[in-house]
């Protein structure tokens, strides 16, 4: 009710494509930025295959670390289905950076399982109250030479509609990634600014 | 605003920084999500102690015996280990401490990983000791250095309750100073207060009793237990993660924010209640608070809005508000109906899968258990029929064996490595005790996957590091008595059916071993790609054995059937879809493309 202030991020994708990492990133970008921070997931089942979603907030002051429903500021999709299962999450005036990856779930449910999305993205847009900007981050990673680098992607993406100091993101980018990866998560991170203009 | 000297830590992390803080040496736990990561973080910490026990009650009787000696102490649980600790736990509260001991239990309202949701407020109550309930990362990390400190000044056992949201949720922690961990030289003999036997725990019953109205008064007094006054109208008592909750959506209510949900704070909620018209209470699952208040006689409501099930957040709080009449009514958002759903599955390599395709060949009734292996009652295996705690899968194997007077096959029980050494060996015992004609089926992956790869004493490795003793399944089971042992490799198919067959078909109890390394720890297995050929026919053998790493590829067969496709980056190698392709249609990577050079 009294969201003023609060920046909500909300970030989902599947089991290993490093959710967990890039809301760790975005929680200390934030803390080094002056700001209180929170956030919350669920761990355990991620690791077999399931959705994974991490919610972070910051401002002045925060109490819930869970986001409420349709308050999403902004939302980071790694996988396109996912973009389309949590896009009412965010909020009138938000953006959800949705990359066009798909990951199909093993074919483990059985006949009854629900078929994988033609459009997942279109559906996306159907359900969602702000800007869909979605980002090829697969190519522009498999252009970079490293598939792992979607997420640090979609972060440089998110960078742009936040109001804080570039330098920090790098300095913490360069903190948190595995220290032979530095260049190639800065220039990732670049990547995904320049996709969000 | 800039508070650089804080970290964001999670919930976990915090409190095992609170107890190095206040001294603890020594720590002992079996793992449980969402618990597990206490031990991990505190095992790191020099100057310490730290061990996983095989399993809650022999953690929990461990623990005493280091506090005996005068050690700061730590165990830690999940909501269904205290279940396990309680026989220990309910003794302990008599006889107190003597090093300060706090026993954290972390509760998972919603189960996003649990088989129940019992609130464990009732049980700490329950066993008569107090129960410190911390709303955020910075509380929690506070609560341990002050559960330390009551212990040790009321002579009791302390209770930290923590919920998943606190656990696995981060926030910025002010740590301290560490102090030099309390370790103690040997143990006072005291026989009238340790031997519990009638004539003197009547005299320790007493003592827990007073130290209760003692602990009251503290609960009373504790600036954590609280009191903020603002509207006239509303007064809302909480505790734990509720209290972000309702502070966010009713800033300007009145609080009696409960750090103390044991022994409660009476006095401070009568204040409150003085003080408002209306008081509400907002908390999970039971209504532990709402019944304080109303043996007190303090008029509340609470259960009427907010369910008893689950977990609760923004929404759920708000739409409670709105029932209450407080809140305008919480908007609600279309969502999408046809979402692809993604339930957890068993890992490509994991060694589950070949012993459950075995088990399902032969089609018997199989008694499950708690560990990865319980995904095998989901589509497409389905092959485990039951699941309740722990351990259980042996015993009920047995019930039905010496029971049933009209099935087809004996009854099997499905067991892993770790929750066999937790409680499967006194089932084992019953087993060859009544001479039950059932198959149990240890799965010996050598670790404790399901919480996130944790050494147990199969795995040759303890919590510290270093190398253990390895314990040998093949000894213990031939002398419980059990007559029949089968080895099976769960790669190899066609012999593990031939083993499975063969163990069942044995008159009287009988024993599988089915081994092969976890596929994700201690490591991942690394990726040792096969691919299916053009002229794979669609069957569909493949994709029925839930490998995530075998799909439809997209492309037709001439009947219209869905060919199957293997993600090279996720196949293992283990070999499973290969045995069992009728066509002979799945290679090695590495053989094509020798083909090709
Ligand atoms: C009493 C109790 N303690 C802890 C847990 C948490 N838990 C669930 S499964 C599991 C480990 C299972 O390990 P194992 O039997 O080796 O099977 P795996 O997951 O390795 O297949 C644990 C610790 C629980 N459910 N109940």
């Amino acid at each position: 009710m009294n969201s003023d202030n609060i920046t909500n991020v909300l970030i989902v994708g599947v089991g290993g494509q490093g959710v967990i990492l890039a809301s760790n990133i975005l929680c200390e970008v934030a803390l080094q930025s002056g700001y209180d921070v929170k956030k919350s997931e669920v761990h355990g089942m991620s690791q077999r295959g399931g959705v994974v979603t991490s919610h972070v907030r910051f401002g002045a002051k925060i109490y819930s670390a869970l986001i409420a429903s349709g308050a999403a500021d902004a939302m980071l999709a790694f996988e396109a289905s996912e973009a389309m299962r949590f896009a009412h999450e965010v909020k009138k005036g938000g953006t959800l950076y949705a990359s066009l990856q798909t990951i199909k779930p093993p074919s483990g449910g059985g006949k009854k399982a629900k078929k994988y999305p033609d459009n997942p993205l279109g559906d996306a847009k159907d359900f969602c109250a702000g800007t869909v900007v979605p980002i090829d981050a697969e190519k522009i990673a498999n252009e970079l030479g490293n598939s792992r680098l979607t997420n640090t992607i979609l972060l440089g993406a998110l960078s742009k509609g936040l109001e804080i100091d570039e330098n920090t993101w790098v300095q913490v980018i360069s903190k948190m990634v595995p220290p032979k990866t530095i260049e190639l998560n800065l220039e990732a991170f670049a990547r995904g600014r320049r996709e969000a203009q | 605003m800039k508070e650089n000297n804080k970290v964001l830590l999670f919930g976990n992390e915090a409190i095992a920084h609170g107890a190095r803080e206040a001294g603890v040496y020594f720590a002992s736990a079996y793992p449980g999500t969402p618990s597990t990561e206490i031990l991990e973080v505190f095992s790191k910490f020099p100057g310490i102690f730290a061990k996983w026990s095989p399993n809650e009650k022999v953690a929990m009787e461990v623990g005493i015996g280091s506090s005996l000696t005068g050690t700061r102490t730590l165990v830690t649980m999940k909501h269904v280990g205290m279940n396990v600790a309680m026989d220990p736990l309910m003794t302990f509260t008599y006889t107190g401490v003597v090093g300060g001991f706090v026993l954290v239990c972390a509760d998972d309202p919603g189960m996003h990983s649990s088989q129940n949701e019992q609130d464990n407020r009732i049980l700490g109550k329950f066993a008569k000791m107090p129960i410190l309930e911390p709303s955020d990362c910075q509380e929690a990390h506070d609560f341990t250095i002050l559960g330390y400190e009551l212990s040790e000044r009321f002579n009791t056992p302390v209770m930290l309750h923590e919920t998943t949201r606190i656990a696995h949720a981060k926030g910025l922690v002010q740590l301290g100073e560490w102090q030099e961990p309390v370790r103690g030289e040997h143990i006072e003999r005291d026989y009238q207060r340790f031997v519990m036997m009638p004539m003197f725990a009547k005299a320790r019953h007493t003592f827990a009793e007073n130290r209760t109205i003692q602990l009251a008064k503290f609960s009373n007094e504790w600036e954590g237990n609280a009191l903020e006054f603002n509207s006239k109208d509303i007064g809302i008592v909480t505790s734990g993660i509720a209290y972000q909750y309702i502070k966010e959506l009713l800033p300007d209510a009145s609080f009696l924010k409960v750090g103390m949900p044991f022994p409660f704070p009476t006095e401070k909620a009568r204040q409150l209640a003085d003080h408002v018209k209306r008081i509400i209470v907002v908390e999970e699952l039971e209504p532990f608070i709402e019944e304080e208040l109303l043996i007190a006689g303090i008029k509340c409501e609470g259960k009427k809005y907010f369910s008893r099930e689950g977990e609760l957040n923004l929404d759920i709080v708000h739409q409670g508000l709105y029932e209450a009449g407080i809140a305008s009514k919480p908007a609600k958002m279309p969502t999408p109906a046809d979402v692809v759903s993604r339930p957890p599955v068993l890992c490509a390599g994991c060694p589950h899968r070949g012993i459950d395709m075995a088990l399902k060949k032969v089609n018997a009734d199989i008694f499950g258990d708690i560990g990865c292996y319980t995904l095998s009652a989901l589509a497409p295996l389905n092959t485990m029929h039951t699941c309740f705690c722990m351990g259980a899968s042996i015993g009920n194997a047995i019930g039905v064996a010496l029971t049933q007077t009209n099935a087809k096959h004996p009854p099997i029980a499905m067991i892993g490595d770790s929750t066999f050494l937790h409680s499967g060996l006194t089932g084992l015992l019953d087993m060859v005790y009544s001479q039950a004609n059932a198959t149990l089926v240890i799965i010996d992956n050598r670790i404790t996957a399901m919480t996130g790869g944790q050494e147990n004493p199969g795995s040759g490795h303890d919590l510290m590091g270093n190398e253990a003793p390895k314990v040998n399944f093949e000894k213990i089971i031939s002398s419980l008595g059990i007559e029949k042992i089968v080895n099976v490799d769960t790669y190899k198919f066609d012999e593990a059916v031939e083993r499975v067959k063969e163990a069942i078909d044995f008159e009287g109890p009988s024993v599988i071993i089915a081994r092969q390394a976890c596929a994700l720890f201690p490591s991942k297995l690394k990726p040792e790609p096969y691919f299916i050929e053009e002229d794979c026919n669609g069957c569909g053998a493949c994709l029925r054995i839930g490998c995530p790493a075998i799909s439809i590829s997209g492309e037709k067969t001439d009947k219209g059937l869905d060919k199957a496709i293997i993600d090279a980056g996720a196949c293992t190698g283990c070999t499973l879809c290969v045995q069992i392709c009728p066509i002979d249609v799945i290679f090695p990577v590495k053989e094509a493309e020798e083909i090709k050079v």
